[in-house]
């Protein structure tokens, strides 16, 4: 099975190479492309079958490299677990649908788009599979070459534009980050035995390893503005309408679906479990910009004269629930945040589509252009309004239950204090039905207004089939998200009560030394003390709170005074 | 599985095959939306079976059982929160079952003649199939997620049937109102939901009921105070009830079924399944009591003075609703509950024949103008209508036996429970809690079944007595009476049934002391009591039968009153005269009640508008010229300063030696210090 992992990853790379032989027939191109990602899609099937959700260790199809050089272990590890599984699943899921997507709207530079989006399918799986920091590093830096060039090439008429403050925006967030993860490489390394090096994510993310409150602070920085850009968390998202709206089609459905969820993904693989004491300090922070992206997402996206445009702010405003749901801790908030990372991919994919086959026949995106679409094209209201209902977290359908289960599960969290964040999160619902259904209005209802209206012939087979999977997902996770959210329980779970050890660990370590003074008053000792006791004190977890009163064996000496002199 | 098990299952799922069945097939297949015979009856079998099947189960239950659970399968299940896809069987939900199936089921019928010719036939039996299945999982549900599914997904139908005739840019911002201010109710309902489940740790109603001791009093009230806001959207109360008279939009057997009858009782239900969890929270009862009576008088004092007979009728909707509003807050719950059982039946038929008058005033305009008349007028008018008697007479009886009913003149349906109320009212004016408040509460009540008897008779005389109005106010509409007729029988057949539940729909729930005056013991007539008294808590009434038999004589002699007051404005065939002369009695009040209080353009001015106008240019300017201008700018500058560096690589290696040299000095000098 880890044999499979690896195929699926590489597969579409393959997929390159069988398109470059045939890069002269444009449809042997595309039959390549489609063959390539279905096959990706049907090999990734036995994963999730065949994934245990019970199994003692979440990791599955485990492939461990040696390391690159001696002593530094940075080594290829890949495997998934409950964190990344349904992520991964639906990247396999989407991969045919975008190069189905784009079957009929590109004609330009036909070999070279589809290698880009087969580059892509793979930099995006590499992502969610990889174990070790250094490769995921790489697949997340390498995902944004492919993407650079499907806005830049196959883009609107500010595609220029759009596309370099794109790579640089994120580019920049990256590197930033490079710098974070090349010092706790190093950091990490000095605590093993005959490395100097290490970013095997099991290694930093386990209670063996302790990163003092100091460096825990520069470090959650570093990583946490690269993956808010990539979110985009408020203020940082204003490359997002820019990238949304000149992307082709297909770029937009996995910018959306796909990309932006690296970041939510990042916060939670690696800024959780790693620094967790800054993660709590940082906690009220982050809510307060998620829940101002959900607000301020929703109001601008109300008066948005384009369709596209309109769904990129509308993303901003969904993300921020889900960025809301990690900081909550708890796990039903974190595991509402998986799931609705999943349901953004499937709904405002849908929506992406939706507005890509419009466009693909009237050349155009503008609202106004529109009006009265229901009535000659029926099949495309039915989906077009399903996936409305999705977006704006309609009970029955997909989205309800992560925005349910991330407002519920931070109602009940104690990481705020307040329930401020609950409440003017849970306004957005309100504005989501606000703005939805006011574009939906004004594209669908109405009198004609437009005679080239009145000829649009509604969806064709290949159309209506690339939607039906999104839809199907979208009901059954709206009816049966158990079916999901089993996958992630346990180590969401573990997550949480390995994190909360550290933190304890290191609170207890900051007690005996001597803070500067800034992190004194940055880390509140007392109420991450409380906040230990309070998670800890959850019934059966006796286990851990044992722990927090004797101290762990592996407590690391170091770290503290160390980079502050 | 027990037979109730299948019984409830058939229930809830054969509304849902109908709508996947009509909806799947009438979208992939043209010819298939042609066939509306087949399409009519799935759609009517899969509410007429399920009507029947909770009969059934009706007559196999006693008033004594014990509630039956119906557990389909996990619904979610993450953490330590679990909610199931489980039903609750029990006399209030098997009550609410048959009133949903049985209203929806001839509305159902109804509705096959009445949308006979409309090329979207297949879509609207889809969602009225939706309706029916959303609505009983409402009912049904044995958790306040599954009743929250139920409770979005009636306000989605409702959306959808709104805006049925989405052509009409108006019809569709009728709909979209109606699912935004319902979503605002939500809105609260949600938050109510998280703290339920902070304190209780669950949201299964029977244990949450249980567990009540588990939230401190101020979390109670506020629980309280969001449901019952949630409940003032769906049930169109104060201040969220301006979405009801426009929901008029919809086809009328839509206003009839969802916009009357079923959906917007909702809130009366959750709060008197909750009955339990109210009691304790008297602050809140005062809240619920005050809201209800304050609409009920302020959309009778609007019913008043419109003209559209929707519209009167949707006021009126919202109206009555108040009236169960003011029970549940008096601790009335069963009065609430069987108000909402008797106006679904007269207030179903008051809609049905208010849309067989459309229907045949249309007809009359489209005969006109077959006949090349240009003649265009409002067919839902009543200044065009009058003396459609003669033409309609199944209509006419139907509408005046509900309209008797709706004015509370005993013995019809409406009497019986709108005296309850007002004497629950009365009652808590006696108790300790706030008395005086409930006792001008109960005055407010007072007036406005006064007020209730003239605005329909206004309605009923102004449509069906006198003379035809058309030919009087349109030259070239001479003759058109010709073209009046009565509507064909799968539409009175509907009217016949829901008149006669309005003629005898009261007897179910008779007064206990109408027999026990004359038997001098505790006697149990009033059967409806006796069926809920299990499930919904309530005040007990401390009143002497002396006073209960005084209150009925007041509440028959407003009735009458407001009925022969309505009868010397209206039967005199002054038309508009009789309307002026009201707007010159009350002057200025008949203006404010005619604008309907401005609250539209309220909520339009100074929320709405203001709203949009702030995010287009305010956030949206800031959005591209402050966030995205600083990346810009930054942008900018780091290529200024690429171009600036760009002069110093000169390229010549002494220059670089030179500056490493300079660099090791000044790095040297302040290691040393």
């Amino acid at each position: 099975m880890d044999t499979l992992l690896n195929i699926c990853i590489y597969l579409p790379l393959l997929g390159i190479a069988g398109i470059l032989l045939f890069r002269n027939n444009e449809t042997a191109v595309k039959g390549v492309s489609l063959l390539f990602t279905t096959a990706t899609f049907l090999l990734s099937l036995p994963l999730i079958l065949n994934f245990d959700p019970a199994a003692a260790n979440s990791i599955h199809y485990l492939t461990e490299g040696a390391p690159v050089l001696e002593g530094l272990d940075v080594k290829y590890l890949v495997g998934l677990d409950g964190l990344s599984l349904l992520l991964f699943m639906l990247t396999t899921l989407l991969g045919p649908i975008v190069v189905l997507s784009s079957w009929d709207s590109i004609s330009k530079y036909l070999p070279g788009y589809y290698a880009m989006l087969l580059l892509l399918q793979t930099a995006s799986l590499g992502v969610f599979a990889s174990l070790d920091l250094i490769i995921f590093y790489i697949f997340f830096e390498l995902s944004l070459i492919p993407m650079y060039f499907l806005i830049g090439i196959w883009g609107g008429k500010d595609r220029i534009h759009a596309t370099v403050k794109f790579f640089v925006y994120t580019l920049v967030g990256s590197l930033i980050m490079l710098v974070g993860l090349i010092y706790l490489g190093y950091d990490a390394g000095a605590a093993i035995e005959g490395y100097s090096f290490t970013s095997d994510w099991r290694f930093l993310s386990s209670g063996a390893y302790q990163i003092g409150l100091v460096e825990q602070t520069y470090l959650f920085l570093s990583f946490a503005l690269a993956f808010s850009i990539k979110v985009p968390l408020f203020p940082f998202h204003t490359w997002l309408p820019w990238a949304h709206t000149e992307a082709p089609t297909a770029g937009s459905v996995v910018l959306a679906s796909i990309l932006l969820k690296m970041g939510t993904y990042g916060l939670l693989r690696v800024c959780l479990p790693l620094f967790p004491n800054a993660f709590l300090e940082f906690a009220p922070l982050m809510a307060t910009l998620a829940v101002i992206g959900i607000i301020y997402g929703a109001l601008v996206a109300m008066v948005q004269k384009d369709v596209k445009k309109l769904v990129a702010y509308s993303s901003v405003s969904h993300l921020g629930f889900v960025v809301l749901g990690l900081f909550a801790f708890t796990s039903i908030s974190i595991q509402g945040a998986l799931l609705q990372m999943v349901n953004h991919g499937l709904s405002t994919g849908a929506l992406f589509l939706i507005v890509g086959m419009i466009y693909d026949r009237r050349h155009t995106r503008m609202i106004e252009d529109f009006g009265g679409i229901s009535k000659v094209m029926p099949v495309f209201a039915t989906f077009f309004m399903i996936s409305t209902l999705a977006s704006i977290g309609l009970p029955g359908l997909n989205g309800f239950i992560g925005e349910f289960l991330i407002l519920n599960g931070t109602f009940y969290s104690d990481m705020f204090n307040t329930e401020v964040f609950v409440i003017l999160g849970a306004s957005g619902v309100i504005l989501a039905a606000v703005y939805m259904l006011w574009m939906y209005q004004r594209v669908m209802f109405g009198p004609i207004k437009h005679e080239v209206n009145k000829k649009l012939n509604d969806l064709n087979a290949r159309e209506v089939g690339l939607l039906i999977p999104l839809v199907i997902f979208m009901v059954w996770i709206g009816i049966r998200p158990v079916d999901f959210t089993q996958y992630s329980e346990k180590q969401v779970n573990q997550l949480i009560q390995t994190s909360t050890e550290k933190r304890a660990a290191v609170i207890r370590q900051a007690r005996q030394e001597k803070l500067p003074g800034w992190a004194h008053s940055l880390y509140d000792v007392k109420k991450q003390m409380a906040q230990n006791e309070k998670v800890l004190n959850q019934p059966g977890w006796d286990e851990a709170r044992s722990l927090l009163q004797h101290p762990a064996a592996v407590t690391r000496s170091q770290t503290t005074n160390k980079s502050t002199r | 599985m027990a037979s109730t098990d299948i019984f409830v299952v058939l229930i809830i799922t054969l509304p849902l095959a109908g709508f996947l069945l009509n909806g799947i097939m009438g979208l992939s297949s043209r010819s298939f939306r042609e066939k509306k015979g087949f399409i009519g009856l799935v759609s009517n079998l899969a509410v007429f079976i399920p009507f029947g099947l909770s009969l059934l189960l009706f007559f196999n239950m006693t008033s004594g059982s014990e509630p039956v659970f119906v557990h389909l399968f996990n619904w979610i299940s993450v953490g330590s929160f679990g909610v199931d896809i489980a039903y609750q069987v029990d006399q209030l939900s098997i009550l609410m079952t048959m009133v949903v199936t049985g209203v929806g089921a001839f509305i159902h019928m109804y509705s096959i003649g009445y949308m006979k010719h409309d090329p979207g036939f297949w879509k609207f039996f889809a969602y009225l199939n939706l309706f029916i299945f959303a609505m009983l999982n409402l009912v049904l549900a044995d958790n306040l997620l599954l009743l929250f599914l139920g409770w979005e997904g009636v306000g989605l139908c409702s959306y959808l049937l709104i805006g049925f005739w989405y052509e009409e840019m108006a019809n569709s911002s009728a709909a979209k109102k109606a699912f935004i201010y319902n979503r605002i109710g939500d809105f609260a309902f949600l938050i109510g939901l998280f703290l339920i489940f902070k304190y209780t740790g669950t949201l299964n109603i029977t244990e949450v009921l249980q567990s009540l001791e588990a939230m401190p009093h101020e979390v109670k009230v506020a629980v309280g105070l969001l449901f019952f806001v949630g409940a003032t959207g769906k049930s169109a109360q104060i201040p969220l009830f301006v979405w009801l008279p426009d929901a008029m939009a919809g086809p009328t057997p839509v206003s009839a079924l969802i916009h009357a009858a079923t959906m917007v009782t909702s809130g009366i239900y959750l709060i008197s399944r909750m009955s339990a969890f109210y009691v304790q929270v008297p602050e809140v009862m005062i809240v619920i009591a005050a809201v209800g009576a304050l609409t009920a008088i302020m959309a009778a004092t609007i019913a008043l003075t419109q003209y559209d007979i929707k519209r009167v009728l949707a006021y009126s909707t919202v109206s009555q609703l108040g009236y169960m509003f003011l029970a549940l807050g008096a601790g009335g719950f069963t009065a609430a509950m069987f108000h909402v059982v008797t106006h679904a039946f007269f207030k179903a038929c008051l809609f049905l024949g208010s849309g067989s008058v459309i229907h045949t005033m249309e007809h009359a305009e489209h005969e006109l103008h077959e006949e090349g008349k240009d003649v265009h007028f409002d067919p839902q008018d009543m200044r065009y209508m009058g003396g459609l008697r003669k033409y309609m007479p199944s209509t006419y009886k139907t509408f005046m036996i509900s309209t008797l009913a709706i004015a509370g003149i005993p013995p019809l349906a409406g009497f019986f429970s709108k005296d309850e109320i007002l004497v629950m009212a009365f009652n808590s004016g006696l108790g300790e809690h706030a008395g005086a408040l409930y006792m001008a509460l109960w005055v407010i009540g007072m007036v406005t079944a006064l007020l209730t008897a003239l605005y329909m008779f206004r309605l009923t005389l102004r449509t069906f007595h006198g003379s035809f109005k058309l030919p009087q106010v349109f030259d070239e509409a001479k003759g058109s009476e010709q073209y009046l007729h009565e509507s064909p029988s799968s539409m009175t057949i509907p009217l016949w049934v829901l008149a006669v539940a309005a003629l005898v729909g009261g007897f179910i729930g008779v007064p206990n002391f109408i027999a026990s005056t004359f038997t001098h013991e505790a006697a149990h007539i009033n059967l409806l009591h006796d069926w809920l008294h299990t499930v919904t808590a309530g005040h007990k009434i401390v009143l002497s039968h002396a006073t209960e038999w005084l209150l009925m004589a007041i509440s028959i002699g407003v009735a009458v009153g407001g009925m022969i007051l309505g009868y010397k404005l209206f039967n005199k065939d002054r038309g508009e005269a009789s309307d002026e002369s009201l707007a010159e009695r009350f002057g200025v009040m008949y203006e404010i009640w005619s604008e309907k209080y401005n609250l539209d353009e309220i909520y339009e001015g100074y929320i709405s508008r203001p709203l949009v106008r702030f995010s287009d240019r305010v956030l949206a300017t800031f959005d591209m010229k402050v966030l995205d201008g600083t990346v810009n700018a930054v942008g900018g500058i780091t290529r200024l300063f690429g171009s600036l560096f760009r002069y110093l690589q000169t390229g010549v290696t002494s220059n670089y030696a030179l500056a490493l040299v300079v660099g090791v000095i000044i790095v040297l000098s302040l290691l040393m210090i």
